[in-house]
């Protein structure tokens, strides 16, 4: 689950971390008086959505005169914005955060993410900010600092020192960044963070550490004991069919082909897809069932496919492990019936029952072509998405 | 022999009179399993399966004696069953479990290493010997007993490998799912280690997917340390990055962890790769010149 800069930014604060001062509007009426609470004679103007690449995007903006800020909430506020990140439709802006303008001097890197390799909570520092770090990693690798950190004993000041220097950070900074690392690593604990990227995090012409942007994803599997956490939920960041099918159970990634596939398993859906496409064919999406592939979910999976316009077949396959196959088959009629499908289906049965399926299938009537054999089966869908 | 599980295994199943638990430890007795009791907080003393339930882990080691846990129980529970396995002297740990929280890994997974204890998953299919038994929730009659040893990331692509192999007679030593989170218990590498000291074990099928490094890791692995042909399967060549496929650990990141990637990676380490699902089997054939 993502956050918003804002919610990030309030998640610093709490944790003691230097954000500038801000005020989150919803209605363009509020600009004004935001710029005034705040202060000062410069504002960062800035749309909020799930997505990198805003200020490339027209997404943010600076401003002198608070009437700016409040025509670019007017330009932007219910609209889409659309960067690098998002796909063509972009992402929803429905609320935008001013800011007091901060003077900078330079510009750092700093991110958190769990590391698989190391098992180990890994900080990254560079001393070049405000640039795609991946770039930097692969050009200029001696920039970059890796730094894990154990999770029962925290972050700790050396730890602090080694990163500092490689940021290029002065004796005062380093005194400065060494409560704020500690802070970081206990605020990716106690929140469940699974990334935490601050780019850039600047050194301000005071000479002070100060966080200017704060991306922040949480585990979903841990959203369940942080409600703080569950309340900053945007839906309206997320893709509806995407959120319509975890509504169900179901596992559902939006793709550019034409060959809808509902497969049991997230590994095994991965696997149908790609031998869609080793057949020259292009499947529609991602879709695992669940292992207990039930009637209802049958249906609400067909449902989900089906309201995609590009999709020309659907592509069952199911593996029922212990699931059987002949309650599958009925599943699949029954869900048919209900949904109204009226473009070709293919259906593989394997495993549990898995004869039994078929017949039922080739004896119902309605028409559906059952291949017990993979390869088979993803053949016939391809030739009859063309 | 084969890996893990053999007819020395008594089972300690955790989470014992819940739904999911009772199902598949049905099945398992079924195919022979010794499940030598449950746990369950709170129903200790009650016989369940015709097994008895304890309150802790230690308790069951004093009266049943278990070397193997296999847990079910939700997910926010795990780091405590987990533990308490680990702490009680299980020697073999498999959680079923999907959802478990990506911190309470980290912290399980180093206390776990530190007892010297073995953790496979979360979130996986499990394990098995066919012939000799089941700890997991895959469906025993695809198995026969032979000579291929399976892991995966992954449960019904496992399946899938499984059935090829048992359809052209080849049969499996064991078959290991160890999960698609990005912390699992045991990784390819810990698993490739015994299948290579496995005798029963002639070849490997190791069934990857996109995300991580877990399968560069294992290529390097096997480049040094493993004689036996290694036959790979990696899924998701179509996934576009940035999206989550499913498994918590499938995304491509920053254009790391693509299939294409891993595949390169292994074939450079002499690992033999099926290039559509379907041919898994047939690739282990070949290689085995059968």
């Amino acid at each position: 689950m993502n956050l918003h800069e804002y919610q990030g930014k309030e998640l610093f604060a709490e944790y003691g971390l230097p954000v500038s001062k801000g005020i989150v509007i919803s209605d363009p009426e509020d600009a004004l008086k935001a710029c005034r609470d705040i202060g000062g004679t410069k504002w960062v103007v800035k749309a909020q959505v799930h997505a990198g690449g805003r200020g490339k995007s027209g997404g943010v903006i600076l401003v002198e005169n608070p009437d700016d800020a409040k025509d670019f909430a007017k330009k932007w506020l219910g609209k889409r914005l659309v960067t690098y990140q998002t796909d063509s439709n972009g992402q929803l802006v429905n609320s935008i955060l001013i800011e007091e303008c901060t003077d900078i001097a330079n510009e750092l890197y700093l991110s958190a993410v769990v590391d698989r390799a190391s098992q180990r909570v890994v900080f990254i520092g560079s001393s070049e900010g405000g640039v795609n770090i991946e770039d930097v990693a692969k050009n200029t690798p001696e920039k970059i600092i890796y730094e894990a950190i154990d999770p029962l004993t925290g972050a700790q000041p050396f730890q602090a020192r080694k990163i500092a220097k490689v940021l290029g950070l002065d004796a005062t900074q380093t005194k400065q960044f060494t409560p704020m690392l500690s802070n970081l690593m206990k605020l990716f604990i106690e929140k469940d963070l699974s990334l935490l990227e601050i780019n850039p995090l600047v050194i301000t012409s005071g000479g002070k550490l100060h966080c200017l942007d704060a991306k922040i994803n949480i585990d979903s599997n841990a959203v369940y004991r942080q409600p703080q956490i569950a309340e900053m939920h945007d839906p309206s960041q997320d893709d509806p069919r995407e959120s319509e099918a975890a509504k169900n159970d179901l596992s559902y990634v939006s793709l550019d082909g034409n060959i809808g596939c509902m497969v049991n398993g997230a590994g095994l859906a991965m696997g149908t897809m790609d031998t869609i496409k080793f057949y020259g064919g292009n499947p529609a999406n991602f879709l695992d069932v669940g292992g207990t592939a039930t009637q209802e979910r049958v249906a609400k999976a067909f449902k989900l496919i089906l309201e995609d316009p590009e999709v020309k077949v659907v592509l069952v396959n199911i593996f029922g492990g212990i699931v059987r196959c002949d309650l599958i088959a009925e599943g699949i009629l029954a869900a048919i019936e209900e949904v109204g499908v009226e473009i070709p289906v293919v259906v593989r049965l394997e495993g549990n029952s898995a004869d039994i399926g078929s017949k039922i299938l080739s004896e119902s009537g309605v028409k559906i072509e059952s291949k017990n054999d993979l390869a088979d089966a993803a053949k016939k869908a391809v030739e009859l998405s063309r | 022999m084969s890996i893990l599980i053999n007819d020395d295994t008594r089972v300690l199943v955790q989470g014992f009179t819940g739904s999911q638990a009772t199902l598949h430890s049905e099945q398992a007795l079924a195919y022979g399993t010794n499940i030598v009791g449950g746990v369950t907080p709170g129903k200790g003393g009650q016989i369940h399966l015709d097994r008895p339930v304890f309150d802790t882990v230690k308790e069951a080691m004093e009266e049943v004696n278990p070397n193997a846990a296999l847990i079910f129980v939700p997910a926010p529970f795990c780091k405590d069953s987990i533990l308490e396995a680990a702490e009680s002297g299980i020697e073999l740990i498999i959680c079923i479990t999907e959802g478990v929280p990506t911190l309470d890994m980290l912290t399980v997974k180093k206390r776990v290493d530190e007892l010297g204890a073995t953790l496979v998953g979360p979130n996986c299919p499990g394990i098995i010997t066919p012939g000799s038994g089941k700890m997991g929730i895959m469906p025993a009659s695809i198995h026969m007993p032979g000579s291929i040893g399976i892991i995966s990331r992954s449960g019904t692509l496992t399946y899938e490998a499984v059935k090829q192999t048992t359809d052209l007679g080849l049969g499996q030593s064991s078959c290991v799912g160890i999960g698609g989170d990005p912390i699992p218990g045991s990784s390819f590498i810990d698993i490739l280690q015994l299948f290579q000291n496995d005798d029963q074990t002639e070849a490997i099928v190791m069934v990857g997917e996109i995300g991580g490094s877990a399968e560069e890791e294992a290529a390097e692995y096997i480049k040094d340390n493993v004689t036996k042909p290694v036959i790979s399967y990696i899924a998701g060549q179509t996934a576009p990055a940035g999206k989550r496929m499913g498994h918590a650990g499938a995304i491509i990141a920053g254009g790391k962890g693509t299939a294409e990637d891993k595949i390169k990676t292994l074939k450079a380490c002499g690992v033999h790769i099926a290039e559509n699902l379907v041919d898994i089997g047939s690739k282990v054939a070949e290689v085995l010149g059968r």
